[in-house]
């Protein structure tokens, strides 16, 4: 289970780079990054080494932040690997609100970062069908 | 050209006896009929015995908007719901509109006022009447209905709306009197343009535009595009809708039919009487009416009066075109509306301080709102379906309140600055 940072912004200019501004001026280290959008605003969805650091310097500059429990998949980087574990949850009828993806630098492994309504469910199937569900701790690491 | 000469012409001595004697009757009537009333002329230590000229109208109580909310919805009426013959009501200040009521009796007076206004407008019964206020509890559309059918001209009750229908409607029935507010009036001209059709094809001669402030400007722009004379007429529905004050051909000021409402203008800080000539706040007191009779009620709306006798030779005060509020009530698309009415949906939908900021724009000829409103912690989540959904509800639940549509739009939390003082709500980028 990981510990992913929501943030609400303006869709205007320079409301991202404010954020990410103050994160990097309290050394915070962004892992990865989805932005879902709508005309005039989005939430900015971040994976960061210190979450609750994070959650906490953007609150106290006086951003909108919620923390939401993801999933955090390893998948091999290959042709194929995405629609494997995708197969896995779709055979046991689990929705998949949203995801995205980064490379791991230490392997050779895509790691996908999925927010399902049923996260215990969801680990369980993937986890008996032989797919590797990553901790938070590791994420955070990497 | 009178309707009635006799009253509209009548000289200043024969109009304030007249008024004298309507004042006693209507300070007689609210304190022994209407509880509020009661209480407030004996908290000034005033009876109706007391009044014994004109002068000492300064002495009795005011009447406010909070007045009739707090007694919503019948508490002000002077008379038994069983002699109130009609109903209507206009925007209150939270969710609840303020009410006002009508005797068959006050139903007349109304339409011999209304007989008066479109008049003083240019219409008579040879004229085809097209009344695009809207129809139902609003007092536009009615109020000018029955006044027009008081004259006999031909009316076609077409309410808003539908504005391509309308004009083909205006054209094919031969209007010749165009009655709606001033900027759907310039918005219709639009639309002909678009359509091709010149004012000339039309038969439009005059127009009566009110419910909401215009400058001459605008009335300028107005009459050469639709190549009518309009004027301006000033009314609200706690005093009895349209028909309050109208300006004549001379279009200098608007006559206040005084034989019926007793005006005052007041300094809305001190709330003491100003001379004529000098710019306050507008007080009306109702001498007729009998549903909902109000003494010196605020309007809120800033203006002058005028005692020089006009051109046209009726006798009555004129008042200067409204100029601005002493509150922060906004007119959009011919609606009354009030930041609080924001306020009490968000309080509705749970948050308990909300932060959010009214926008006015006039794109092309309309009025469009848009609403700022800062995400709170309850409002956020990682969802933005949810989000989205949320901006929605807000804005249906805001049009039920409001009576019209506005762009709700969720902000970053302090992006609304905050000030010491009152909170800016009103952005009003229209310049009229």
């Amino acid at each position: 289970m990981v510990k992913q940072v929501s943030v609400f912004l303006e869709n205007k200019e320079g409301r991202l780079v404010r954020a990410l501004k103050y994160l990097g001026e309290n050394s915070i280290n962004i892992r990865a990054l989805s932005i879902a959008e709508t005309a005039d605003f989005g939430i900015l969805r971040l994976i960061v080494d210190k979450p609750e650091k994070a959650s906490s310097v953007l609150k106290n500059a006086g951003f909108r932040v919620i923390e939401t429990d993801v999933l955090a998949v390893e998948v091999s980087d290959e042709p194929g690997g995405l629609a494997q574990i995708l197969g896995y949850l779709a055979k046991e009828k689990i929705n998949i609100e949203y995801m995205y993806a980064f490379l791991a630098r230490k392997s050779d492994d895509a790691i996908v970062i999925f927010r399902v309504e049923d996260r215990k469910k969801a680990t369980q199937v993937l986890e008996e069908a032989g797919a590797k569900v990553l901790r938070g701790e590791t994420i955070y690491t990497l | 050209m009178y309707w009635n000469p006799r009253c509209e012409t009548m000289s200043r001595s024969e109009l304030e006896e007249l008024q004298f004697e309507r004042l006693r009757t209507v300070v007689e009537r609210t304190y022994h009929n209407v509880p509020f009333y009661r209480e407030a002329f004996q908290n000034k230590g005033v009876e109706p015995g007391d009044v014994k000229s004109l002068d000492d109208l300064k002495y009795l109580p005011f009447t406010t908007k909070q007045d009739l909310r707090d007694n919503y919805p019948y508490g002000l009426f002077a008379t038994p719901l069983s002699e109130i013959v009609r109903v209507h009501a206009s925007s209150g200040t939270t969710g609840k509109p303020t009410v006002v009521g009508y005797t068959r009796q006050d139903l007349n007076t109304w339409a011999e006022l209304m007989a008066r206004t479109l008049t003083c407008g240019g219409t008579t019964k040879n004229s085809v009447i097209q009344i695009a206020y809207g129809y139902g509890l609003f007092t536009g559309g009615l109020g000018v209905h029955y006044g027009a059918e008081r004259i006999g001209a031909s009316v076609i009750p077409i309410s808003g709306g539908n504005t391509k229908r309308q004009i083909m409607l205006m054209k094919d029935f031969g209007t010749n009197v165009l009655a709606c507010t001033p900027s759907y009036a310039i918005y219709m001209a639009e639309v002909m343009e678009e359509m091709g059709i010149k004012p000339a094809e039309l038969k439009l001669k005059y127009g009566i535009f009110g419910a909401e402030p215009w400058s001459d400007n605008m009335r300028k722009e107005i009459e050469s595009k639709l190549g009518i004379s309009a004027i301006d007429i000033y009314g609200l529905s706690e005093i009895i809708g349209p028909g309050v004050a109208a300006e004549c051909q001379c279009k200098k000021g608007l006559h206040v039919f005084e034989d019926h409402f007793i005006p005052e203008i007041i300094d809305p800080i001190t709330e003491q009487p100003l001379p004529y000539g000098q710019q306050g706040e507008l007080v009306f007191t109702t001498i007729t009416k009998e549903g909902i009779p109000v003494i010196r009620y605020r309007t809120r709306d800033i203006s002058v009066l005028y005692p020089e006798v006009c051109e046209c030779g009726r006798t009555y005060v004129r008042m200067g075109r409204i100029s601005g509020r002493t509150d922060d009530m906004l007119i959009i698309r011919g609606v009354n509306v009030f930041p609080s009415q924001v306020e009490s949906v968000l309080l509705e939908i749970g948050e308990t301080e909300p932060h959010y900021q009214l926008i006015v724009n006039r794109v092309g000829v309309l009025d469009e709102l848009e609403i700022l409103v800062e995400v709170s912690d309850t409002m956020f989540s990682d969802n933005i379906g949810g989000l989205e959904n949320l901006e929605k509800t807000i804005g249906n639940r805001i049009e039920t309140t409001l009576g019209i549509s506005a762009k709700v739009k969720l902000v970053e939390p302090k992006s609304i600055p905050r000030s010491e003082g009152k909170a800016v709500r009103v952005i009003d980028n229209r310049k009229i």
